[in-house]
């Protein structure tokens, strides 16, 4: 029966055939177990090939709620991206699912037809979001019914994110009062959604902790305005096509547009099943994370039961894996993995939590040493039984969570004035914790950095927090563990740990924060780049990272008063074009409006086949992009485009978008193309925090897709104006707000230009308007631009007027560059001129 | 040392692997904080001029991506790839943000202001 159609394995003469080895799943676990396995030299025993149910690489799972939360764009969750799988050589069969597996040929086969052979196994399928039963829940045809979300994929999320950004979309309810429920519930609070969370437990995260700090919990969840309902099940989903609420048992209907199912995870066991491995809850391994009686199959993550626990959460995970890469590369045979205490410390909702072991006292001699002070969202509760610490709960105060979690796993003695547990009361301190510290202990468990890794990271020359942060990418998961990072990297570093770069400084070598350095610049009259580094600097010295923001902020600062210094500029504003990957630029001439004629159109044709560029492009904002042009030829393209720069490579105002206006089209109210044209010509190529892109609609059929740019314009019925800002979508997708609705179009470009001053003055280095309009507030936006709330509108219209009257077309620097070389080639792929030899 | 800049021989020196030394023209061809790519026995060099008139010189190439090194921000003490930021310390080639390191090239200049970079030869031939 099971014939199988295969390639012949004669490839290798000569060398030993490596062996097979094939992984089903791609997700944490999976991708994990593949990395400790090349660490072991995995490469040159097997060939690896790797299924995945999702079509992608493998991401971070945990960051997802910070995706849903627009704290994290999702291409930055991702921990192996495609390239990956290249360059380490590894088949990666993505968006393919494995239906089966024949133990007996060592086959797999998968949705697609395909049947692969395989030496070795590793099954690595994850669990599912549970779906309680309930009414309603799915279609006619079976498949979950419209505005019903798991939260567990990549693309769950990204359909969240859809469906809450929908204007008629204001209400959900998440089913589930977990981690992952309230991390949902308040992510889809960011977006502007009412939420409420139904749970069927007594007390929220009751799997984590006990019902005091639940109700403490619950009290910090319910002033974010997300309202609990607790001990309360979900009997139904209302709703014939798409959901129109929620039945609860007891209780009355809820209403809302969204639901999403939060109620717990299932490991994935299907495949093992059908294929006559060990199934309980999961799937059975020893000690090396074999599946029991199997001698060539493995299975490690969340579809694993192991001595009768199956975990749910990353950090056993991290262990399973290098454990099971231990024997599968032989490297460790004696290795074995006897279980995981688990631990959580994470941030759930903004709230720091952690947890371990017991949540209160189970014998009549255990102590229990109990600290609550809800309003400040602070809870801790610790059990000890014997002198030694069983449990701990920590809500609100993760500081002693160090110190806590090695008590708990090692069973160190305890002082005997409890209360030093909880709070630094003149005993052993934060320093004292983080060197008992075990060196295999995790810090990070989202990236699964150890203690060991980073005092590597530190004792290797990173001796900022944010450098050892950098190299280990501990901290970059859920943040929970930033402060204890901190102190590891300060207890190894030996008190030589460097100044951090604050978070609040605008550029990262001068430390001051924008207002302080905008007022030192003013004082000291500084107008150069490096005048601000000689008179600002720790040291005076320069800071490569920090030039390209000083530059542009001296420059929107003193407009014509700048001294402009070249090697501040990024390499694009030297050259007034993008640099691309392989070292050749893109160049884009100014085309305002998207209107262009048969004259610009003649010429840009003209000099695509001269030069013989190899990709002309439309862009999204409405222009015709000449890309692969090298550098020594910008200057020629220029000479014979002889048009204006279009910005498309700067730190500026970048473009205008318009739709066609009410010349031809016949829906048209306002003079789309004719505002859109005036604004771009007003403002090309001012210089700003982070790019700007505008758009102005004729009308609110809103072609030209104005609500979801930094500045929008959309002409309503009856002359009239609206003006939007803080709209984005790209890798980020926010619908703007309303700043204003005027009657001028010359209205218009006032209040657009004084919001961009604002904005240029006010916001941070590379922070788009995106997250600077929700950082201020569009009430406070409104009174200071519309209403002149602060007195400060004439300064800003003066500012900007300021940059307006000194702009010059860079692109003119074709006929006479500014620096010796300024489009010399740099290009590593050109054979350059070759210098004598002596 | 400073020999003949107008030589065209290899000129061998007691260091162990033998060193040749290349004008690589007036030093004013770079200007201040900024760096120039050449070309040098088939190899990228990247040659940076500080703004306190020094010379660095570094591999051209970027491990990371092959970005043009030479087009990158500069302060003191680094290097930072114009493509993905890459930085690298211009006094060993070293990265701080875990790519592969650059070659760094001894650099001078010489009483007529011209860039002499020395370059390794291994037994008289050029690095591959």
């Amino acid at each position: 029966m099971t014939s199988v159609l295969d390639r012949p394995q004669g490839r290798h003469a000569g060398a030993a055939p490596r062996r097979r080895l094939l992984v089903v799943g791609n997700g944490m676990a999976g991708a994990r177990a593949v990395e400790e396995i090349l660490a072991r030299g995995g490469a040159e025993q097997f060939t690896i090939t790797m299924f995945g149910d999702e079509p992608y690489g493998n991401y971070n799972r945990i960051m997802l709620s910070h995706v849903l939360s627009g704290e994290e764009s999702d291409a930055d969750i991702f921990l192996n991206a495609l390239p990956w799988y290249r360059e380490n050589s590894i088949t990666l069969h993505a968006g393919v699912r494995v239906d089966r597996i024949d133990k007996f040929t060592k086959h797999v086969f998968s949705n697609d037809g395909r049947v692969t052979p395989y030496d070795t196994l590793i099954i690595a399928t994850g669990s599912r979001s549970h779906m309680p039963p309930m009414d309603g829940l799915y279609t006619p045809g079976g498949s979950v019914k419209h505005g019903v979300f798991g939260f567990r994929t990549i693309d769950d999320t990204r359909r969240m994110v859809q469906h809450a950004e929908q204007e008629h979309h204001r209400r959900a309810v998440v089913i589930g009062g977990g981690l992952l429920g309230l991390e949902a519930a308040y992510g889809l609070k960011s977006h502007g959604i009412d939420v409420e969370v139904v749970h069927s437990g007594g007390h929220l995260m009751n799997a984590q902790m006990g019902p005091d700090g639940g109700a403490v919990l619950r009290r910090s969840v319910e002033a974010l305005g997300i309202r609990v309902h607790t001990s309360s099940r979900t009997t139904a989903v209302l709703g014939g096509d798409t959901v129109s609420g929620v039945s609860l048992r007891d209780r009355d209907d809820i209403a809302c547009d969204m639901v999403v199912v939060a109620a717990g995870i299932r490991p994935n066991v299907d495949v093992a099943v059908l294929s006559g491995l060990p199934v309980e809850r999961a799937i059975v391994v020893d000690d090396r994370l074999r599946v029991q009686d199997e001698d060539d199959i493995y299975a490690v993550g969340e579809c694993v039961q192991h001595r009768g626990e199956v975990y749910g959460l990353v950090a056993p995970l991290w262990e399973q894996a290098v454990v099971l890469a231990n024997h599968v590369t032989g490297v460790d045979t004696s290795s074995a993995y006897l279980g995981s205490r688990t631990a959580t410390k994470l941030k759930v909702a903004g709230v720091d939590v952690a947890s371990m072991g017991l949540h209160g006292p189970e014998l009549d001699t255990d102590e229990h040493i109990v600290f609550s002070e809800p309003s400040r969202g602070v809870f801790k509760s610790i059990v000890v039984r014997d002198n030694k610490m069983v449990g701990a709960t920590l809500l609100g105060d993760s500081r002693k969570v160090a110190y806590l979690t090695q008590a708990y796993d090692r069973g160190l003695p305890l002082p005997e004035e409890r209360i030093a547990l909880m709070f630094d009361v003149g005993g052993p301190g934060e320093e004292a914790g983080v060197a008992e510290l075990d060196d295999r202990a995790q810090v990070c468990n989202c990236n699964g950095v150890s203690k060991k890794a980073l005092v590597a990271a530190v004792k290797g020359g990173c001796t900022t927090v944010s450098g050892a942060m950098d190299a280990t990418r501990a901290g970059k998961g859920c943040g929970s563990c930033k402060l204890l990072v901190k102190q590891v990297v300060e207890w190894a570093a030996d008190g030589a740990v460097e100044e951090d770069p604050a978070a609040s400084y605008y550029v990262p070598g001068i430390p001051l924060d924008k207002p302080a350095l905008m007022a030192a610049i003013r004082k000291q009259g500084l107008r150069s780049v490096s005048q601000v580094f000689t008179a600002l600097a720790p040291g005076s010295a320069e800071d490569a990272k920090s030039k390209m923001g000083l530059a542009s902020l001296l420059k929107m600062m003193l407009a014509d008063r700048y001294i402009d210094e070249r090697d501040a500029r990024f390499i694009n504003d030297r050259v007034h074009a993008n640099i691309q990957r392989d070292g050749t630029f893109s160049v884009v001439p100014q085309m305002k409006g998207g209107v262009t004629s048969v004259q610009q159109l003649r010429r840009i044709a003209d000099v695509a086949e001269k030069h013989n560029v190899p990709l002309i492009k439309l862009t999204g904002g409405q222009r015709i992009d000449l890309l692969g042009i090298p550098k020594e030829d910008l200057p020629q393209v220029w000479a014979d485009l002889d048009m204006p720069s279009g910005y498309a490579y700067g730190k500026s105002f970048r473009t205008v978008k318009t739709c066609v206006g009410k010349d031809f089209c016949r829906y048209g109210t306002g003079d789309s193309t004719k505002l859109g044209i005036e604004i771009e010509s007003r403002f090309q190529g001012i210089e700003s925090p982070a790019k700007l892109k505008l758009a102005v609609s004729g009308c609110p059929r809103n072609c030209a897709e104005s609500l979801v740019k930094d500045v929008g314009v959309v002409a309503v019925e009856g002359g009239r104006w609206e003006i939007y800002v803080g709209g984005a979508a790209g890798a980020h997708i926010r619908k703007g707000d309303l700043l204003a609705t005027v009657d001028d179009p010359e209205e218009v470009k006032l209040l657009a230009g004084r919001f961009m001053q604002y904005y240029r003055e006010q916001a941070n280095w590379l922070e788009r308007t995106y997250s600077f309009v929700p950082r201020v507030g569009i009430e406070h936006l409104r009174a200071v631009i519309v209403d002149d709330s602060e007195g400060v509108a004439p300064q800003l219209d003066a500012a900007m007027q300021a940059s307006v009257d000194s702009y010059v077309d860079p692109w003119s620097e074709r006929d006479d560059p500014l620096t010796p070389g300024q489009f010399r080639t740099s290009l590593p792929l050109t054979v350059l001129p070759q210098v004598p030899v002596r | 040392m400073s020999a003949d800049p107008i030589s065209t021989e290899p000129v061998s020196t007691t260091e162990p692997v033998s060193t040749t030394s290349h004008i690589l023209g007036p030093v004013d061809q770079i200007p201040f904080g900024e760096g120039r790519a050449f070309g040098v026995d088939g190899e990228q060099v990247a040659v940076f001029r500080l703004r306190d008139g020094t010379l660095r010189a570094l591999s051209a190439v970027c491990p990371h991506r092959g970005g043009p090194i030479a087009d990158g921000t500069i302060d003191r003490e680094v290097v930072m790839c114009p493509l993905h930021q890459h930085t690298f310390s211009l006094e060993t080639g070293c990265s701080s943000t875990g790519a592969e390191p650059l070659r760094t090239y001894s650099v001078q200049e010489d009483a007529e202001q011209n860039i002499v970079l020395k370059y390794p030869q291994i037994r008289g031939n050029s690095l591959a």
